[in-house]
């Protein structure tokens, strides 16, 4: 049984903020649940989708997020507790709902989850969501622990259902994707009904009424202040009257505790840690201005809590508050190697800005002892760069690529997409893709430099998206290609899952969110129906793929390719003992081959490692899925798979 | 479960594919039932497999941490690689440091395609032990081939923690957790991949 449909009220369980997530809203009692997968909020539907049956839920994983916040809007509409997920980039891809439905509202609790990821660990943007929320003009929530996490989400249904609107829950990295213990409430025993009747009406009108409607939504946010100003999750820690604040919100919270407390300033600082973030719960805060002399700010990503409190403060001159000298990202005190406002904060961040404001000394170990740690590290510890894994087909993709485009010999342009093969553009997809941005930016960007003929740049260009990526965002870019004539090879890297968010489905893999069969939309249908030419290819099958590279591009206009071969991840899954491979010690002659040593430094599969000693290649069993590519590829024919029987 | 150093601060250090969420979350599931406050930082970023993977496990009797230890704060680090041990060392060592590590290289792609090389790895343990308390080095994978997969090095190092000592973790709590955990998977093997760090960290004497 999964820890979070334990119904045992009180019992304090180990949860993972993802997971703490889906139990607030279970709590809740949550009807209708969608997202995308992303990092790092995958987790919320993958772990609502595991208790769907036992609570009769809909959980569904969406074409993208702004189907899915649609599909949850609605369900919410007709009375249901609804819930979307998506990653931060997946904030920008449902904004156009999001600034309509702010205004038409909802009937049951509406929440939107947005997974921030400061450092941009596993993305391409440190995209701070809470702008959203200011730009929308909801209710923003901003959990601090595991604990908060199930709570807040529960508070976030409750809130949205009296206010009418929708609401954001916003978490990053260090909570979605950290442990900690929580302690569960109860379950409702009630079930909801849905109903929408011809009588209803759910719409941001236009003109007169989407202006009515906006005023309305302004109402609202101020009973939500009113709200926030009494929000048990809102509090303050430390000397009342002292002259030093932090104010902080989510992981902010138990870093700034702990570098008070490394500091010994417990009596001298004090610390405001608000929950509710938009809008700002203004006579908390304006309480704890009234005997500040210095603020400092620690908050993910954005100053955003800064900018808002100095608005805020900017209000209270007319009241006669006294000067106060803030400090944060505007001040270059929170700060990354990056500069201010980059970077995931941490407990060393908070101490290095209160070192330098209040003038004090703090040293972790001795000097001497880092100097000599950094040293060794500096002597002995290599990088270690991202690389695809062992047995990935999308390695093969990329080796056929390189060598179809080496072939052609016009010096082809490659766009990429975002997904495992977004590692295309390192050395271990051999560095053949040129451009990355968002979902879809691949054939997007492609249907312009496809177009650039008359401007002097006839050169084949090449897109690369995965398969999952294709549903979400290609689609229209394909159909715009076609019709505006762009030449550009659509090569559709499919390994028959969402591999890169821990392997979710998508709609050509013919299973649901469930893992129960459903319908099945093969990509080369959807190319096929747009009328662009389409061929499937495995790419394990190299001179093929290679071939059938080449030919396409030396034809015209708009087509595309599908090289399919499952994740060897997933596939692994279903074998219960997998293929053996090794090196035959006789046949490989080592450095007097003439390969340059290709299995290891060409092909850069992690599986294949060099024996120095002996001076031959070698196998990693630990890591070797099995596949046996290097040994197709292998020039001295000595490397040897073994099929188990 | 008493504890000396509160918060006392365990990082697992390895690369991606060796089993380290697991092992994080064996060890703070066992912390739990055994009353304390646990947080677990995860930092694994964009790679299923090949890239460094960190995990902070924070234990304390007395209030809730966030899921990053400060620097130089590691009580404890349990190394699945040894240049990966070196390199949590830099950032999170110090002279009081419990090390335990687990020999065998796993190759940074880097290394592989003659870019960068890897270090003779008695030479790293000996920085290591430079640098630390103690370093016990446990051939983790070996016993792990022994249990029958070399894929459960993870479970070993696990048992080597649960029995060292430098934590207040208890051994029947601990082959409870791995019980239920694998409770689908055959837990036998997981279990006797256990029990032979169990053993290995008894007779296993500091470098």
């Amino acid at each position: 049984m999964s820890q979070v449909e334990v119904d045992e009220p009180g019992k304090r369980i180990l949860l993972m903020g993802n997971e703490a997530i889906a139990r607030g809203a279970l709590e809740a009692g949550v009807s209708f649940c969608s997202g995308y997968p992303g990092n790092p909020a995958s987790e919320i539907l993958e772990t609502l989708a595991k208790v769907a049956k036992k609570f009769n839920l809909h959980v569904q994983w969406s074409v993208n997020e702004i189907v899915a916040l649609e599909a949850a809007g609605a369900a919410a509409a007709a009375g249901l507790r609804a819930l979307t997920a998506m990653k931060n980039l997946g904030a920008n891809v449902c904004a156009d709902f999001l600034m309509t439905v702010n205004l038409s509202g909802t009937r049951g609790g509406f929440v939107m989850v947005t997974g921030d990821d400061p450092s941009a660990h596993s993305t391409t943007t440190e995209l701070d969501t809470r702008n959203y929320a200011r730009f929308a003009d909801i209710p923003l929530l901003e959990p601090a622990t595991i604990q908060e996490a199930k709570d807040m989400t529960k508070l976030a249904f409750d809130l949205s259902e009296e206010l009418g609107v929708v609401c954001m829950l916003r978490t990053v990295t260090r909570l979605s994707h950290s442990r900690g213990v929580a302690t569960l409430g109860s379950m409702p025993r009630q079930k909801r009904v849905a109903e929408f009747s011809s009588q209803d009406m759910w719409t941001s009108g236009s003109s007169a009424i989407a202006c009515m409607f906006h005023g309305l939504l302004h109402e609202k946010m101020a009973r939500a202040q009113q709200k926030f100003d009494e929000s048990e999750f809102n509090h303050y820690v430390g000397r009342e009257n002292t002259d030093f604040i932090i104010i902080t919100s989510g992981t902010g919270w138990l870093y700034s505790l702990e570098a008070v407390k490394l500091l010994g300033l417990q009596d001298n600082v004090g610390i405001l840690k608000l929950g509710t973030t938009w809008p700002l719960p203004k006579k908390l805060v304006a309480k704890h201005l009234k005997h500040a002399k210095e603020v400092l700010f620690v908050e993910e990503i954005d100053p955003f809590l800064e900018q808002n409190v100095k608005m805020l403060t900017a209000e209270l001159l007319a009241e006669g508050i006294r000067p106060i000298r803030f400090y944060g990202k505007k001040s270059n005190h929170i700060r990354s190697e990056f500069g201010p406002g980059t970077g995931e904060m941490d407990v060393d961040t908070v101490i290095r800005a209160l070192v330098e404001i209040r003038n004090l000394e703090y040293f972790p170990r001795e000097k001497e002892y880092s100097e000599k740690a950094l040293k060794a590290v500096g002597s002995y510890v290599p990088t270690r760069s991202m690389g695809l894994c062992a047995g990935c087909p999308h390695r093969a993709s990329f080796w056929a690529i390189n060598k179809a485009l080496k072939w052609d010999g016009r010096d082809g342009i490659v766009t990429a997409d975002i997904g495992c093969y977004s590692l295309g553009l390192l050395p271990t997809g051999f560095s053949v893709e040129k451009t990355l941005h968002c979902m879809g930016a691949g054939i997007g960007t492609a249907n312009g430099f496809g177009n650039l003929k008359s401007f002097g740049l006839d050169k084949p260009v090449m897109a690369i998206s995965g398969d999952s990526t294709f549903y979400h965002a290609c689609i229209p870019a394909l159909i715009n290609a076609k019709w505006n004539r762009a030449n550009v090879l659509f090569v559709v890297l499919d390994n028959n899952t969402t591999a890169m968010t821990g392997h979710q489905p998508h709609p050509g893999s013919g299973i649901d969110a469930f893992g129960s069969s459903c319908a099945k939309i093969p990509i080369e249908s959807v190319c096929e129906g747009i009328g662009v030419p389409v061929r499937v290819a495995d790419p394990f099958d190299v001179d093929k793929a290679v071939q059938s590279l080449y030919e396409m591009l030396q034809t015209e206009g708009t087509k595309a390719i599908i090289f399919r071969h499952e994740c060897p991840l997933t596939e692994a899954r279903k074998k219960e003992k997998r293929p053996t491979v090794h090196v035959d010690q006789d046949r490989c002659i080592g450095d007097e081959c003439g390969c340059v040593r290709f299995c290891t430094r060409v092909f850069k599969c992690p599986a294949n490692i060099w024996d120095s000693v002996k001076g031959k290649a070698k196998i990693d069993e630990a890591v070797c899925t099995g596949c046996g590519l290097c040994a197709d590829l292998c020039p001295a024919g000595a490397i040897i798979l073994e099929e188990v029987k | 479960m008493r504890m000396k150093d509160d918060p006392l601060n365990i990082v697992i250090t390895g690369v991606g594919g060796q089993g380290n969420i697991q092992a994080s979350h064996i060890i703070a599931s066992a912390a739990v039932r055994g009353g304390l406050y646990v947080s677990v930082g995860e930092t694994y970023g964009a790679t299923q497999r090949g890239g460094v993977v960190m995990s902070h496990v924070r234990l304390s009797e007395e209030t809730q941490y966030g899921p990053l230890m400060p620097k130089g704060k590691a009580r404890v680090i349990l190394g699945f690689e040894p240049v990966e041990c070196l390199r949590t060392i830099g950032d999170f060592g110090n002279r009081e440091t419990r090390a335990l590590v687990n020999p065998r290289p796993v190759y940074p792609v880097d290394v592989l395609s003659g870019e960068a090389t890897y270090p003779v790895v008695n030479e790293v343990l000996s920085a290591i032990k430079e640098l630390v308390y103690s370093v016990h080095v446990i051939e983790a994978t070996e016993l792990a081939k022994q249990a029958g997969d070399t894929l459960m090095q993870n479970i070993v190092m696990v048992g080597c923690l649960a029995a060292s000592g430098f934590t207040p973790l208890r051994i029947d709590i601990v082959t409870e957790i791995i019980k239920e955990i694998f409770a689908k998977r055959s837990p036998e093997a997981n279990l006797k991949a256990f029990e032979l760090g169990v053993k290995e960290i008894r007779r296993n004497r500091p470098l």
